[in-house]
Parts: C-alpha cells; sequence; structure tokens
C-alpha cells in the first residue's frame, strides 16, 4: 500500500518534471509565459567581423532583442529584463544552470551562438523548459550577413511553434500603402516592411494614386490597383526585379485583386457602364473568365485557401453583404445576415473563417464569421477601419484605422493595427508615415 | 405598491421611450442651413462652373447613385452646353465619401459617374466625347468627417478634357 502511494507520487512527480511547456494560443493569454532570450554570444573574429561587415557591434545582442520583441508582440510571452540574468551568453547556451534562470521567474530559457564561417552568418540556438531541466529545441542554419534581422525572426518562428503547436508569422513582409499630405490630396506609394517595421522600401515614388497591393501566397510578387496615366487597372509587380504589367486588356477600370492560393490566377473586379463584375486571369495562358454576371457592384473577391471557393461582396440585396460561391461561379449563397453593411470577405489561411468589415450605426467593426456565416464574431470597433488581411498562420489580422477630423477637418490620420483572432492583444503596427491597406506575405522561410 | 400604480409608471416609463425615440429619429436629419435635403448636397460652396449658369458637379444620397431631380437639372443644362460646344470632351469623375470601404467605393464612384454618363446620351451627348473614371473615396472635396461634408463628397463632377 506504501510502496503504491510512493510510486503514484514518484510518478507524478516526473509527470509534471516532464511536462514541457505549451502555450495555448487559442484563447486570449492574461498570463504571458515568462521567457529570457540570453544575448547570442560570438567569438572574438565573429565580433571583428560584424564590425567590418555590418557595422554592427553586438549583433547577437541586437538578434536577441528582436526575438524579444516578437515574442512580446504576440502577448503571449513575457521576455524578461536582460540585467537580471545571472549567467554568461556562451556558458548559458552549453548548458545552462537552471536555479539561476528559475530564480527571476523565467518558465522558458532561448541561448544561441552567431559566428561568421566563410563569410557566411552561421546561427545556432536552442529552447530550454527551465522548470523541466530539458533542452526542447536546437537548430543551427547559415545563411547571408546582411540577412541578420531575418535570423531573429526564423528563430522566433521556431520557438513559436515549439511552444505553440503553430506556424509562426514572424519571417514575413507586410507590404501596405503609404500616405502623405492633406486628406484632399493624398500622395500614395507602394512600401513593404518586414513585420516588424524594419527594412522599409518604397515600391513607387508617389506620382500616380496607387492603392490595395496583396502579395502572391506563393512567390514575391504583388498584385495592386495603380491609376498610372489616369487609367486605373490592375497591376503585376515582380519585388525583386521591380518589373510590372498590366494585367489583363480590359476596356474600363479594374481593382480589387488578389491572387489564388496556389498563386497562378488574379482574381478581381471589372467596371463597365455602371457595373462590377468578377473576373480571374490566369497568369500563364493569360485567359480571362468571366465569373459573375448580374447588374449589382460585386467585388472584395477572396478565394479559400483550397481554391473551391470564392467569398466576395456585392449590393444585389440592395446594400453591401458578403457571398460565398463556387470558384466557377455558380452557387453564389448570401452569408452575412448581421444587422449593418458587411464588405471585404477575408478568406483565412486555415479555412474556417472569414475576416469581414461591417457597419452598423455609424461604427466600423472587424470580424470574423465561419465561411456559411454563423458564429459571428466582432473583435473590435472604430470610427472608421476595414480591410482584413490574415496572418500566414491564420491566428492575427492586419488591418487599416482612420481617424476622424475635427471641426476645421484636421487631424486626419490613417494607421495599421493588428488583432489576434481572440480579439484580445490589439495594438499599432508602427510605420513611418500614414498607412493604409496591409497585406501580409507568407513565411519567406519555411 | 398597488397594481395600478405599476402600471401607471411602466406607462410613463413607455411613454419617455417614445419621446426619447421621437427625438433621437429627429437628430438624425442634421440642420445645417438648408445646404442639404435628405443626405444629398444642395448648397453651392464646393460647385464650379463650366460656364455661367452651368454647375459642373451632381450629388448623391449615400450608397445611392439614383440622380435627383436636382441633379437632372443640372446635366441638362450641361448637355445643352455640351451640344453647343461640339469640340469639348469631357470626363465624369465619380467620387464616393469616407464611410465606405475602398473597393466598393471604387465601384460606387464609377456607378454614379455612368449614371450621369447615361443622362447626358439622353441628352444628345454623344458617348464619344464622355469617358468616365472613378476615385472612389480617394479625392474628397471637403476633409471633415461630418455629414454635410460626406454629401459634398458622393458627386459625380464633369470636368473638361481638351
Amino acid at each position: 500500500m506504501n510502496l503504491l502511494r510512493i510510486l503514484v507520487i514518484l510518478l507524478f512527480f516526473q509527470f509534471k518534471a516532464y511536462a514541457l511547456i505549451e502555450v495555448d494560443i487559442t484563447r486570449g493569454n492574461l498570463n504571458p509565459l515568462p521567457i529570457a532570450v540570453s544575448p547570442l554570444s560570438s567569438d572574438k573574429d565573429s565580433l571583428a567581423d560584424f564590425e567590418k561587415i555590418l557595422k554592427k557591434k553586438d549583433l547577437g545582442s541586437e538578434i536577441s532583442v528582436i526575438v524579444e520583441n516578437n515574442l512580446k508582440h504576440t502577448g503571449l510571452f513575457n521576455p524578461l529584463a536582460k540585467d537580471a540574468f545571472l549567467q554568461k551568453p556562451e556558458i548559458a547556451h552549453l548548458k545552462p544552470r537552471f536555479e539561476d534562470w528559475a530564480l527571476i521567474k523565467s518558465q522558458a530559457l532561448i541561448t544561441g551562438k552567431v559566428e561568421i564561417v566563410d563569410e557566411k552568418l552561421r546561427v545556432e540556438f536552442r529552447l530550454w523548459d527551465v522548470l523541466a531541466a530539458k533542452e526542447m529545441l536546437a537548430l543551427a542554419f547559415t545563411t547571408v550577413p546582411t540577412n541578420w534581422r531575418r535570423v531573429g525572426h526564423i528563430i522566433t518562428d521556431k520557438v513559436y511553434e515549439r511552444l505553440t503547436g503553430e506556424k509562426g508569422y514572424f519571417d514575413t513582409r507586410i507590404i501596405y500603402v503609404s500616405e502623405e499630405g492633406p486628406k484632399t490630396k493624398r500622395i500614395k506609394k507602394l512600401a513593404i516592411m518586414d513585420q516588424d517595421g524594419y527594412n522599409l522600401k518604397y515600391l513607387t515614388l508617389g506620382n500616380e494614386l496607387v492603392l490595395t497591393p496583396r502579395f502572391n501566397p506563393t512567390n514575391q510578387m504583388v498584385t495592386y490597383l495603380s491609376y498610372f496615366r489616369n487609367l486605373p487597372r490592375v497591376y503585376l509587380l515582380d519585388i525583386e526585379t521591380g518589373e510590372q504589367e498590366v494585367v489583363g486588356d480590359f476596356p474600363g477600370m479594374t481593382f480589387a485583386p488578389r491572387f489564388s492560393p496556389d498563386g497562378k490566377k488574379i482574381i478581381m473586379s471589372f467596371a463597365m457602364d455602371g457595373n462590377s463584375d468578377i473576373y480571374t486571369m490566369d497568369l500563364e495562358n493569360r485567359v480571362v473568365e468571366r465569373i459573375t454576371n448580374h447588374p449589382s457592384i460585386d467585388t472584395s473577391p477572396s478565394y479559400s485557401p483550397d481554391g473551391k471557393y470564392i467569398a466576395f461582396n456585392s449590393d444585389r440585396s440592395k446594400f453591401q453583404q458578403i457571398y460565398v460561391m463556387k470558384s466557377d461561379g455558380s452557387n453564389v449563397k448570401r452569408i452575412s445576415f448581421g444587422k449593418g453593411l458587411y464588405g471585404t470577405p477575408a478568406w483565412s489561411p486555415r479555412g474556417d473563417l472569414i475576416a469581414f468589415t461591417k457597419l452598423h450605426k455609424g461604427k466600423f467593426y472587424i470580424g470574423v464569421m465561419r465561411t456559411d456565416g454563423s458564429g459571428e464574431r466582432l473583435l473590435t470597433e472604430n470610427f472608421y477601419q476595414e480591410a482584413p488581411s490574415w496572418s500566414p498562420n491564420g491566428r492575427v489580422l492586419i488591418f487599416y484605422r482612420e481617424t476622424k477630423t475635427d471641426e476645421k477637418g484636421e487631424g486626419f490620420t490613417a494607421k495599421l493595427w493588428s488583432i489576434d483572432l481572440t480579439g484580445y492583444n490589439e495594438r499599432q503596427v508602427l510605420t513611418k508615415t500614414d498607412a493604409s491597406d496591409p497585406s501580409w506575405s507568407s513565411l519567406l522561410s519555411n | 405598491m398597488t397594481l395600478s400604480k405599476i402600471l401607471r409608471n411602466a406607462f410613463l416609463v413607455i411613454t419617455a421611450c417614445l419621446v426619447l425615440s421621437a427625438c433621437a429619429t429627429k437628430k438624425t436629419v442634421v440642420d445645417v442651413g438648408g445646404q442639404m435635403q435628405g443626405d444629398v448636397y444642395v448648397g453651392s460652396d464646393t460647385v464650379e462652373y463650366l460656364a455661367s449658369g452651368v454647375p459642373d458637379r451632381v450629388f448623391f444620397a449615400t450608397n445611392e447613385s439614383v440622380l435627383t431631380t436636382r441633379s437632372r437639372d443640372t446635366l441638362r443644362k450641361q448637355a445643352t452646353w455640351l451640344r453647343k460646344n461640339s469640340d469639348i470632351t469631357v470626363v465624369l469623375e465619380g467620387h464616393a465619401d469616407e464611410r465606405g470601404t475602398r473597393e466598393y467605393n471604387l465601384a460606387l464612384g464609377e456607378r454614379r459617374a455612368n449614371a450621369a454618363k447615361d443622362y447626358l446620351m439622353t441628352y444628345g451627348v454623344s458617348a464619344s466625347r464622355i469617358s468616365v473614371i472613378s476615385y472612389g473615396k480617394e479625392r474628397p472635396v471637403d476633409s471633415g468627417s461630418n455629414p454635410l461634408a460626406w454629401s459634398k463628397n458622393r458627386r459625380s463632377v464633369t470636368v473638361k478634357a481638351n
């Protein structure tokens, strides 16, 4: 009897000891996991090389800050202040003294090493469960030194995946429209940046109005609307080469472009004689197909991730509502039946949800519903906000929000915001200028 | 409290609700010194003239592209002027207010400009002299965030192209 009890206790403790940390991302997380991100250590030669190649004194430390900020912005983790760390980075990476890390209340620890080998950046890192005193993950990779910020994002992706069980969204980019100048004469440029706001680049000069850029989910192509020569048309842009071309040969405005999930088609609206319908163009054989044929406005199309369905908004019932149809245009079904107007459907990359903009009683909401329209959940309310775009793992939405002007018509701003699917963790995504129409890329590396 | 008292109180509450809701509906009709009819702009603040007595723009109700009596009157004047000046070509620029999603507003601007175009054609202006462009909500004339500003921005403007 006594023996049995002891056995049970032992088993229980053992179970406790081996219960590796898990982070639940399906709910708003009010107790973010305390995590210590030790600076990545480097040898003397590498430190000299960083200085020479990248003009950086302590790359390992900077990379750890990237990881910390990424983790903090998820709302799921609480990175601990480095000045409380007791163990030196290079020693911690070999064998952490877990008592020291437990003492500062850290439950997980990231350690690593970064050096220059054959002019390449070689990185290794480990994730440790402090309470279980166990290594959870160890990885090494090499890349070109100029990719050093991506190193921080890749580490975060791997750590996030190990701890939450789902792919991360950190080694990604956001393409958006940068806005400057007075509200009546906005100058708009295409801009691209890393998910955390760094490495900002402008892709157009601001000579013509540009709107609604969207990433190809499979490569570095972008589609967007440009008013080049005062002819609003959908364009295709290769962001590596800068080459661009008009999509199709339409005798009127084309707009609201998006890629199909396989990246091979562009779906968009074409407006003619006061009527907008949805069309696709195959990028390989240039075949154009008409998908809807209705005297109402049909626009903002978005494919399901399996490519079998299309969500779009239409005012065929008098006001703007969300509809779903098969990808050949058959079986059109209205799915939004709540109070107010619904638009900008964005099909989740996980397939189960559609994010949307809703206008009701003078307020704008970002929300999600199931693909049959049931289970509507509003995540955020504001004076004006619209156009949600999903993180590649389907856990976070990015959108833009505009402010009301005062009595003199001053004080207009447009900013990017993100919010978790849970409705928690709403935060502004900092941009150098005002910004709108964000689109989230796929993971750059896997 | 007797039943009749409760009922009387309930009655008072109901009356109060009715009064309040009446106020609430009244409030949605914004008094802007006769510059709006319903929510269509009828003032002259931003209006320019193609020629003497020929206003360059027409205004629309929220989410609508239907031409009002006043708009049709303006467009008939434009048509008369265009028939007299047969060398002139025009661009109809369709616009929406800021209270709608960007892509839908592009379509709505196109629909509004085409409503104006159709009317000009009915009054004898050849389609070949008219082109149409939608700016959606991208080019407001009034940067205000209030019903009057929005009503000025819901417009189709006839612009000389040559």
